[in-house]
């Protein structure tokens, strides 16, 4: 069958599965554009590069599959850069196509020629600059493989203009020779029983899970481990939702804003556990105190993650999933009824510091948070934002559901959560999604309120609004002699925006108005946007100083000290 | 401490950029880096010499691996090796230097490769120290151009690094 580049690209798209696209066109991309329609492709017209490499993300990170983005060359290209990077940190499988000036022009300084391989060389797991029509085929079966397997992550190809016009004698290459890729799944066993062993013996043996429990589909394995030794599971951000936040031994996310418990649990166990985490410095704090008295287990898929960060006893190179698998006969049923029962009055400690016990008619975020949690019973699909937002969503929603975050972890990107909360409802139609962000990073894609209209999305938006860059202010508060620079915040109506764009829009202004905004826009049929315009001041706590110990953490002052201070 | 380490690479457009921007963004350091044809068609060979404690020298060679394109490393600082660097070294010599210079040249086992009214340029073949030596010797005649390839390495006997 002889076909087009272009048409190449499409061909093997619908081969590896990919079902969506999300891109925007131009000049480069001219010829793919013109063959997609003759494909099965949905794809989703975006208002920014950006928002497409996030919502190719959001996609991969709700359903496991490889997200597509698509744009030009030059500009639209160098925009996917961000979203690329934070794909990249958060090891989320996306499939990035670009379009190149014609090979004749590379290195001309053409119209829209930007070295996009170049620049994407550090934020990409693999990338490919195709300038034959020849090596299309091999280049997209490889591009999928390196994505989705191993530690999955971004892979971008940038195909020359004069390729997606060029025609070949089309054949899918049913398998691809990577001499230098050959990811290790399967544990060492002599490791894996050295592990259980260490296991076995611990007296305060605590679990990290990450990321990697999610992207291995091993929470089944997890909870199996966790119940047949009752070992205590703290989360990283992105390792939330892999085991249930009801389950009595999950003690919530630990570092930099975690639960003070999990900390304290992390400093005093004599064993951890860490399933595919790479101790981010969110989670460690200074890591000369981190976790002083344990031996330290780290299971992970990629053998550069054990030892970079914080030495480690014994590493076991594998797939979450097998390693569990492999691990689980040969740990004995345990119960350590004195160590989880210390965890627990630590725990009794920070409950009574809830803002949520304290009476208050103020309209704090926290009470936004958990109201959504309980209108929805736990089972949105919720995407974050970054800062202050980010972390009262962690908290205060209690996710029971795998995947039932998205969130930018590791490179920390505003403006994520509405591109990326459009490829989650995208991926997952049936589900209920919704977008939390504060009213900064809502900013940084407002754009996108379009693309939410285009689609006919039900996405359910949330603004907590302080008009602040929030995070950074309570740094300034704290840290910085309460100095506000750069971080008051001017924002628009955001009810009246959504109106301007066809999707119902609400302002919330007192807490006896949440509930009923929240039950108003689940009722909604299509999308709906809140405003919640929360207490200005508000900080998260409890909170790591940074350079500090995660052992010694700034707490929310006890009412009775409150009332003493005043 | 110092590192030799040998990489074998996918010789695709585009590998020496992807190891050259990996030292730079992960901040290790390269002493010399050498690359060039395998025993293999379309396998380059690589000779990197860094600094680092073992933990760093062991986040080189992971991340290393991590490239697509890199399909083997080896550290062989410890194993008994074959280390080489070629240097070519422009001296100022006149009438009166000249025999001089050569002796010297002799003595390193070295060739004079090119002469000139008013120089001489040597080839020499050894160790980093061997071309130091002799390079300090030469200084006072006035060395007017030195170009160095870095290190090569091969492990000695059956214990190589055959792809």
């Amino acid at each position: 069958m002889k076909l087009s580049g272009a048409q190449i690209v499409w061909e093997s798209l619908v081969r590896e599965g990919v079902e969506v696209a999300f891109g925007i066109s131009g000049g480069a991309v001219i010829h793919l554009y013109h063959a997609l329609p003759e494909y099965p492709i949905r794809h989703v017209l975006m208002r920014h590069e950006q928002a497409a490499a996030h919502a190719a993300d959001g996609y991969a990170r709700a359903t496991g599959k490889v997200g597509v983005c698509m744009a030009t060359s030059g500009p639209g290209a160098t925009n996917l850069v961000t979203g690329l990077a934070t794909a990249y940190m958060d090891s989320s499988p996306v499939v990035a196509i670009t379009g190149q000036v014609s090979s004749a022009l590379i290195g001309k300084d053409a119209f829209q020629e930007v070295d996009i391989t170049g620049i994407t060389l550090p934020i990409t797991k693999h990338n490919y600059l195709v300038t034959e029509v020849e090596a299309l085929p091999m280049v997209i079966k490889e591009a999928f493989h390196i994505a989705r397997t191993g530690r999955p992550g971004p892979v971008l190809i940038d195909i020359a203009k004069d390729v997606q016009a060029a025609s070949l004698e089309y054949e899918y290459p049913e398998e691809v020779s990577l001499p230098g890729y050959r990811p290790t799944l399967v544990g060492n066993q002599r490791q894996i029983k050295q592990a259980a062993r260490l296991i076995n013996e611990a007296k305060r043996p605590l679990i990290i899970a990450g990321h990697g429990v999610m992207l291995a589909g091993a929470e089944a394995e997890l909870r199996e481990l966790v119940e047949k030794a009752q070992l205590p599971v703290v989360n990283t951000l992105l390792g939330i939702s892999t085991i249930p936040e009801s389950h009595p031994l999950c003690l919530g996310m630990g570092g930099m804003h975690g639960e003070a418990y999990a900390n304290k649990a992390l400093q005093e166990a004599d064993l951890i556990l860490n399933i595919g985490s790479r101790f981010d410095d969110r989670l460690t704090g200074v890591v000369s105190t981190f976790v002083p008295e344990a031996k330290i287990v780290h299971i992970d898929i990629d053998p550069a993650e054990i030892g970079k960060n914080v030495p480690v006893d014994l590493p076991i190179v594998g797939d979450a999933k097998n390693v569990l698998q492999a691990l689980i006969p040969l740990i004995e049923p345990a119960s350590h009824p004195d160590w989880i029962s210390k965890i627990g009055e630590w725990r009794a400690e920070s409950a009574e510091r809830d803002i949520l016990e304290q009476e208050t008619d103020a309209l704090v975020p926290q009470y936004v948070v958990r109201h959504i949690w309980h209108a929805t019973g736990g089972n949105a699909i919720m995407v974050s934002d970054v800062g202050q937002n980010q972390m009262w969503e962690a908290q205060y929603f209690l996710h029971h559901k795998p995947r039932g975050l998205v969130s930018s972890g590791g490179l920390g990107t505003m403006g994520f959560a509405l591109p990326a909360a459009i490829g989650a409802q995208i991926g997952r139609p049936e589900e209920m999604v919704w977008a939390t962000a504060g009213d900064g990073g809502f900013q940084m894609n407002i754009q996108e309120l379009a693309t939410v209209v285009q689609e006919k999305l039900p996405l359910k938006m949330a603004i907590l609004n302080n008009g602040f860059l929030g995070m950074v202010r309570q740094w300034q508060q704290l840290f910085f002699e309460g100095r506000y620079s750069g971080t008051p915040l001017l924002g628009p109506d955001f009810a009246r925006v959504a109106e301007a764009y066809g999707i119902p829009g609400f302002t919330v202004r007192e807490k006896n108005e949440v509930i009923p905004a929240i039950e108003q826009v689940m009722a909604t049929d299509g999308p709906a946007l809140i405003d919640f315009v929360i207490e200005q001041e508000e900080n998260v706590y409890p909170m790591v100083a940074p350079g500090g110990s995660i052992g010694d953490m700034l707490r929310r002052p006890r009412i009775e000290e409150l009332e003493i201070r005043n | 401490m110092r590192h030799t380490l040998v990489a074998l690479m996918e010789d695709k457009p585009g590998v020496l950029n992807r190891i050259s921007s990996l030292f730079r963004r992960r901040n290790f350091n390269i002493e010399s880096l050498t690359v060039g044809h395998s025993e293999t068609p379309g396998i380059s060979r690589m000779t990197i010499v860094t600094a680092g404690d073992k933990a760093n020298i062991e986040q080189v060679e992971k991340q290393l691996y991590k490239l697509i394109n890199v399909t083997k490393v080896t550290d062989v600082t410890d194993e008994p090796a074959v280390i080489r660097e070629l240097a070519l070294i422009k001296v100022t010599a006149s009438a009166a230097t000249r025999s001089e210079i050569t002796s010297l040249v002799d003595i390193f086992r070295a060739k004079v490769v090119d002469v000139a009214p008013d120089s001489l340029t040597i080839e020499i073949t050894g160790t980093e120290d061997k071309v130091d030596s002799l390079a300090s010797l030469l200084r006072p005649f006035g060395i007017r151009e030195l170009a160095r390839t870095g290190r090569l390495a091969m492990v000695r006997g059956n214990n190589g690094q055959k792809n």
